[in-house]
């Protein structure tokens, strides 16, 4: 399986006194379907990682690449492209904007594709009949429960079938019933070939991944799927 | 079921890796924009609208006066008037007796009609009324045809006929009549006429105003036969009104001197009331160059109120903002996103200033009896200040909406 994310030599500091280094040369590969949760307490580092993973921010050092591209060298434009393209975002909050019904805050996913509006409408129906919502189409958030919210951000992010979903927390806020539903759906992803990175506190969420990354102060400390990882990133530079 | 279907349908890829946003999107993107947060697009869009309302208002109630004017003149403002000068003394000088069938032989010429001032005759409601209490008004000689060359009307009784014009018959202007205290007519409405000898004349008739010639206003009219026989006028006319065919008025105007008067052509002065009345309507309508300011300071509040609503508005849709950025949103669309919402606003606001104005202008025009006209290039001028307005309020916080770092607009929820 081809490697659709990969992190190597990682770091991201932030700027203050003293600096406040959020990631210390971290290195993670991805496969394409493969499921991995990371874990660790708060504060060490699992957020700033999906960022990073995500283009939503820039490494301090090291390199990122999506899909066998380096991104470090990329504009924003371009950046934002890879998001819109290869990558899926799950959040804690959801983040769905509360005016649009569950059938526009999917298309949403898809509307910086630039493709038309029929088209987009019909990815959005058939992700959310794909999270179990195809009766919940014209339904604002606020008629939705958490876990529906969720199915709907999940379908979101599914819509226009990225590489990689990145999901951080995508249990928080929710019921162990809920929640339930959430990872089931999340590990049915990887059927159709997309990468789950999962950040969580959740053991159930952690349990139902193929591969655990464990981080703590910025660092992973234990990765029970590292076996195919190549030791040395900087081996993959170049073209391939 | 049709989504079944479509299950595993793989979305096409856009061959560039570029991020795009079709432009109704865009423009869908900012109306559901607005539409979430009702309340606060209305009260934003408000002092625009109030600005646009109060300048479309201004120039569609002076433009709708103005057609009334033009409609009261006569839009082909034809009537010339041909005086002699001033006497000495200041009272109008007589033309000659041969001015009168001299210019109505000119072929473009459409009517003529003569008024002679009598003078040293005042008009006093009785002869026990002190001479001095003259009131101001001047004694006429005029003519049967005087109102149709004028455009005039009486607003009650009759005017001179051929019959009255030999009889000591007076006909009172608006602004006399009302300074005489008459206000209608009655078999025994008489008015005390004194010169050489004085006399009683019966007020036979009262004129409505005469907008283009106000001094008819301020007169007293009798026949040309009664002057001559009972206030000692020679006969002579002092002021004669014309109308000429519209499109010829300049060539009448260049030959009457010499028509009027031959032995003093220079003696004589033409003039075009209502080229003077446009004029004035011209000068009074530079004071709606004020209400104009004050919708101009309404517009820039309201712009001022946009630009902060915006403002706000960029700080409370962060996370928005974030998860745009990470659906594949740039910099730019998101910026172009908050400018198009701030530009639709103030568009919005605009319109409705528009139609504010234009229902202003129509229940004013309505009220006051004139014909309501909204200038297209008002209408226009106000949509494109409102877009103008909206794109410079939204500049700002459309900067500051794409500066945001997405990591940074995420964590802010």
């Amino acid at each position: 399986m081809s490697a659709v994310l990969e992190l190597s030599g990682v770091s991201k500091s932030y700027p203050g006194t003293p600096p406040v280094t959020a990631l210390d040369d971290v290195a993670v590969v991805i496969r394409a379907a493969e499921r991995a949760a990371v874990l660790g307490p708060s504060g060490s580092g699992k957020t700033t990682l999906l960022h990073v993973a995500g283009t939503l921010e820039r490494p301090s050092m090291g390199s990122v690449r999506i899909g066998g591209q380096e991104v470090s060298a990329l504009s924003d434009a371009e950046l934002s492209a890879v998001r819109g393209l290869r990558l899926g975002f799950v959040f804690q909050q959801f983040h769905l904007l509360d005016h649009l019904d569950a059938v526009d805050n999917v298309t949403l996913g898809l509307l910086y594709r630039g493709e038309p509006a029929r088209d987009r409408r019909a990815a959005a129906v058939d992700a959310l009949a794909r999270v179990g919502l195809g009766h919940r189409l014209r339904h604002r958030p606020a008629h939705l429960s958490g876990g529906e919210r969720q199915r709907v951000a999940i379908a979101r992010a599914v819509a226009g079938h990225p590489d990689v979903v990145l999901a951080d927390e995508p249990t928080g806020n929710l019921d162990s019933a809920a929640g339930g539903q959430i990872i089931d759906l999340l590990a049915g992803l990887a059927a159709d070939g997309t990468a789950i990175v999962v950040v969580t506190h959740d053991p159930a969420v952690a349990a139902a991944m193929d591969r655990r990354v464990v981080m703590r102060d910025g660092r992973i400390i234990a990765d029970d799927g590292a076996r195919a990882e190549p030791r040395d990133g900087e081996d993959r530079v170049g073209p391939r | 079921m049709r989504t079944d279907l479509r299950r595993g349908r793989r979305v096409r890829r856009a061959p560039a890796a570029r991020s795009r946003l079709r432009a109704g999107d865009l423009m869908l993107g900012a109306l559901l924009g607005l539409r979430a947060r009702k309340l606060r697009t209305a009260l934003s869009g408000l002092g625009i609208a109030i600005g646009i309302a109060a300048a479309v208002a201004v120039l569609g109630i002076s433009a709708s006066s103005r057609a009334n004017l033009l409609a009261q003149l006569g839009a082909e403002g034809n009537l010339v008037t041909v005086t002699a000068g001033q006497d000495f003394d200041g009272s109008p000088a007589p033309l000659p007796l041969t001015a009168q069938p001299m210019i109505e032989r000119i072929p473009p010429v459409e009517s003529v009609t003569a008024i002679g001032y009598v003078p040293d005759v005042t008009v006093r409601r009785t002869a026990a009324v002190p001479a001095i209490d003259s009131g101001g008004i001047s004694v006429y000689a005029a003519q049967p045809g005087l109102l149709g060359t004028l455009g005039g009307r009486v607003a009650g009784g009759t005017f001179l006929n051929a019959a009255t014009a030999r009889y000591p018959a007076v006909v009172l202007g608006a602004v006399a009549a009302q300074t005489l205290g008459i206000d209608h007519v009655g078999p025994a409405t008489q008015v005390y006429l004194a010169g050489q000898y004085g006399r009683y004349f019966t007020v036979i008739g009262i004129l409505a105003p005469v907008p283009l010639v106000p001094e008819i206003d301020e007169a007293a009219l009798v026949g040309f036969p009664a002057a001559d026989a009972l206030l000692g006028l020679d006969g002579h006319p002092t002021e004669i009104y014309l109308r000429a065919a519209p499109d010829q008025v300049q060539p009448v105007v260049s030959v009457l001197p010499f028509t009027a008067n031959p032995a003093q052509p220079e003696a004589v002065q033409v003039s075009l009331p209502s080229a003077i009345l446009a004029a004035r309507a011209a000068a009074r309508a530079a004071l709606s160059g004020l209400y104009l300011g004050l919708g101009a300071v309404a517009i820039l509040v309201g712009g001022v109120g946009i630009a902060n609503i915006m403002v706000i508005s960029v700080l409370e849709r962060r996370a928005e903002i974030g998860l745009r950025r990470a659906l594949g949103a740039t910099r730019g669309q998101i910026g172009l996103q908050f400018l198009t919402e701030s530009v639709l606003l103030s568009a919005i606001g605009g319109v409705a200033g528009i139609a504010a104005g234009a229902a202003a202008t129509a229940s004013y025009a309505a009220l006051s009896g004139q014909p309501t006209v909204v200038p297209a290039a008002s209408v226009a001028a106000g949509i494109g200040v409102a877009l103008g307005t909206g794109a410079l309020a939204g500049l700002y916080p459309a900067v500051r909406a794409a500066r945001l770092a997405p990591a940074e607009a995420l964590r802010a929820s």
